[in-house]
């Protein structure tokens, strides 16, 4: 479904991702670790659009996204969360999700300037749907910057989902929750994964999860691949270890 | 508390009866003023529905898109000044309004465009340009501003068999009221959500397929369609156009009309019309004192009241609803 190809990003001098292959099948979860700084939000950055890749080759679905905007990304079907959520911090978490549909809007300005909602009752459904799914009935008239980091997290995760896409990337969807927390949302990139049928890449420090979750796994270090495979695999591999925590 | 039985209720303009009967209070009350009998008030009350509907539309700019524009003056002489050739011109006062405000919003669309790359401060200095060189332009060029005699527009005629001034009272009344409820619709629809995810986090909201380019540019577009509207009624209003009425001073009422009334809010964008049109009035003779009164009220209330007029009144609110209780 994802075939990256060969991708590498350079800022100034410094080799961000070089060389990178790697694909993505239907309904697979992909896990990809690896030490601070080695190159696996900039991977995510380069999918979205937000950074414009030096070389290689990204196809998605058959299609390169290569030079496409971030929206136009989007409505091809990749969505992703964000690490340091980067929520709509004055809207209500409803709006929030609302936005997420909005590639599925009928656009229709003149309909917007007469309030005809009939495209808005339609949307509404779905999002409750994910509302109820993610638990945050409490919260839907709540403005998100007055919700606890815990939900926020469930927020981002949400407005993603709404956009209904076939590829979800999850930077660090469970950093900085508690054990609790952290058990419940792996549960749910679990169910995600069931009930949307889409593939998931998921950024992850919290190894025993990630490796849980993961049907495969890939390790970066200084940009490159160092490792892929079976999450078992990847984590004995030598270079693996290495790269976390050094020589002997 | 209120309780909502479908999804449909919650998308209704007014939700509460309360609130629809403050609303009407205020509406019927603005009809009957001509009643009084006071040409004072009726032309304050015009030249207030005439501010509100550009104030309201630089608040869907500023307030919700977050575009910072110092641009207002340009766009409201384009609109004056469209409106006074097209008027002059024998075109009927509906087509000429409607033209001032579509090349209002064609300008807008240019001037937007810098938008798609510069952010804040940038973004205003950008602008502000603009207002100044269509300032120069109408100074320099007579065919377009008149020249040293300016240029003379006739006022809105009486029909009906009222006065001009309550005819034309009425006329800026109603559409006050079109373009309120033309912007609480926009901003409560898909169009308005995209403007305020642009505000609030552009990079996300493109992540999640909002066209960035194509809701600045409209926002843009759309808040100097007001502008021109503006000044087509204003140049109806005076009935003579010149270009020292549109200086950069003229950008920064709106603009601090915006900010006392409170960004991201179409009710404090009225308000803040009113604050500019009556405070000046209030002071009378010393019309120095002003700019003095706007820079101080402009800096009180960022520091005091961040979301203005519009912020007070909803906190006033709030006491009375929880009363006793806090």
């Amino acid at each position: 479904m994802l075939e990256i190809k060969n991708l590498s990003i350079d800022f100034g001098g410094i080799r961000a991702l070089s060389g990178v292959d790697l694909t993505v099948r239907e309904n697979e979860i992909l896990s990809i670790i690896g030490p601070n700084g080695s190159g696996k939000t900039t991977m995510f950055n380069c999918l979205t659009g937000i950074y414009r890749p030096g070389s290689g080759e990204m196809r998605f679905r058959g299609e390169s996204l290569l030079g496409l905007s971030p929206d136009r990304i989007a409505r091809r079907g990749i969505a992703r969360t964000f690490q340091n959520l980067r929520l709509f911090m004055n809207m209500s978490v409803l709006d929030n999700l609302m936005l997420g549909r909005h590639i599925h809007f009928r656009k229709n300005i003149a309909a917007a300037f007469l309030r005809l909602r009939r495209e808005e009752l339609r949307h509404r459904e779905k999002v409750e749907e994910i509302i109820d799914f993610l638990d945050l009935q409490a919260y839907r008239k709540a403005r998100v910057a007055d919700c606890p980091y815990g939900v926020q997290k469930r927020i981002e995760m949400g407005r993603a989902l709404a956009l209904e896409p076939r590829l979800l990337l999850l930077d660090e969807p469970i950093s900085g929750l508690t054990a609790e927390e952290k058990e419940e949302a792996a549960y749910r990139i679990m169910e995600i994964r069931g009930r949307y049928k889409v593939a998931i890449m998921l950024v992850e420090h919290d190894l025993k999860i990630a490796s849980r979750l993961a049907d495969a796994m890939i390790a970066f270090s200084y940009g490159q691949k160092i490792a892929s495979g079976l999450p078992e695999d990847v984590q004995r591999n030598e270079e693996v270890i290495r790269a976390y925590v050094g020589d002997e | 508390m209120d309780l909502v039985e479908s999804y449909k209720e919650e998308l209704r303009l007014v939700r509460k009866p309360w609130t629809g009967a403050g609303i009407g209070a205020v509406v019927i009350a603005l009809a009957l003023l001509p009643l009084l009998k006071t040409d004072y008030l009726l032309y304050m009350g015009t030249v207030v529905f005439i501010y509100a509907i550009g104030v309201i539309g630089q608040n869907i700019l500023i307030g919700y898109t977050g575009q910072i524009s110092f641009g207002q003056a340009g766009f409201l002489a384009i609109g004056a000044y469209t409106f006074g050739h097209a008027y002059a011109h024998g075109f009927g006062i509906a087509v000429g309004i409607l033209a001032a405000g579509m090349m209002a919003g064609v300008f807008g669309l240019i001037v937007g465009f810098p938008s798609l790359r510069l952010k804040g401060p940038y973004l205003a200095i950008a602008t502000m340009g603009f207002g100044v060189a269509i300032y120069q332009i109408l100074l320099n060029t007579d065919a377009i501003s008149g020249g040293r005699m300016g240029f003379t527009v006739e006022k809105f005629p009486a029909l009906f068999g009222l006065s001009q001034t309550t005819t034309f009272y009425y006329f800026t009344y109603l559409l006050a009221i079109f373009f309120t409820i033309i912007s609480y619709n926009t901003i409560s629809s898909y169009v308005g959500r995209a403007f305020i995810a642009i505000r609030d986090n552009d990079i996300s909201a493109e992540a999640m397929g909002v066209n960035l380019a194509r809701y600045k540019l409209l926002s843009f577009s759309l808040s100097s369609f007001y502008l021109g509207v503006q000044g087509a009624l204003f140049a109806m209003l005076v009935g003579f156009l010149e270009p020292n009425s549109f200086t950069f001073m003229e950008s920064i009422n709106i603009f601090v009309a915006v900010i006392i009334g409170g960004l991201a809010s179409i009710g404090g964008a009225i308000m803040g019309a009113v604050f500019i049109i009556v405070v000046p009035q209030l002071v009378g003779g010393m019309k120095e004192l002003v700019p003095v009164i706007f820079g101080v009220t402009v800096l009180v209330i960022l520091i005091f009241e961040p979301q203005g007029i519009a912020g007070r009144w909803l906190k006033i609110r709030l006491f009375f609803r929880n009363w006793p209780f806090r």
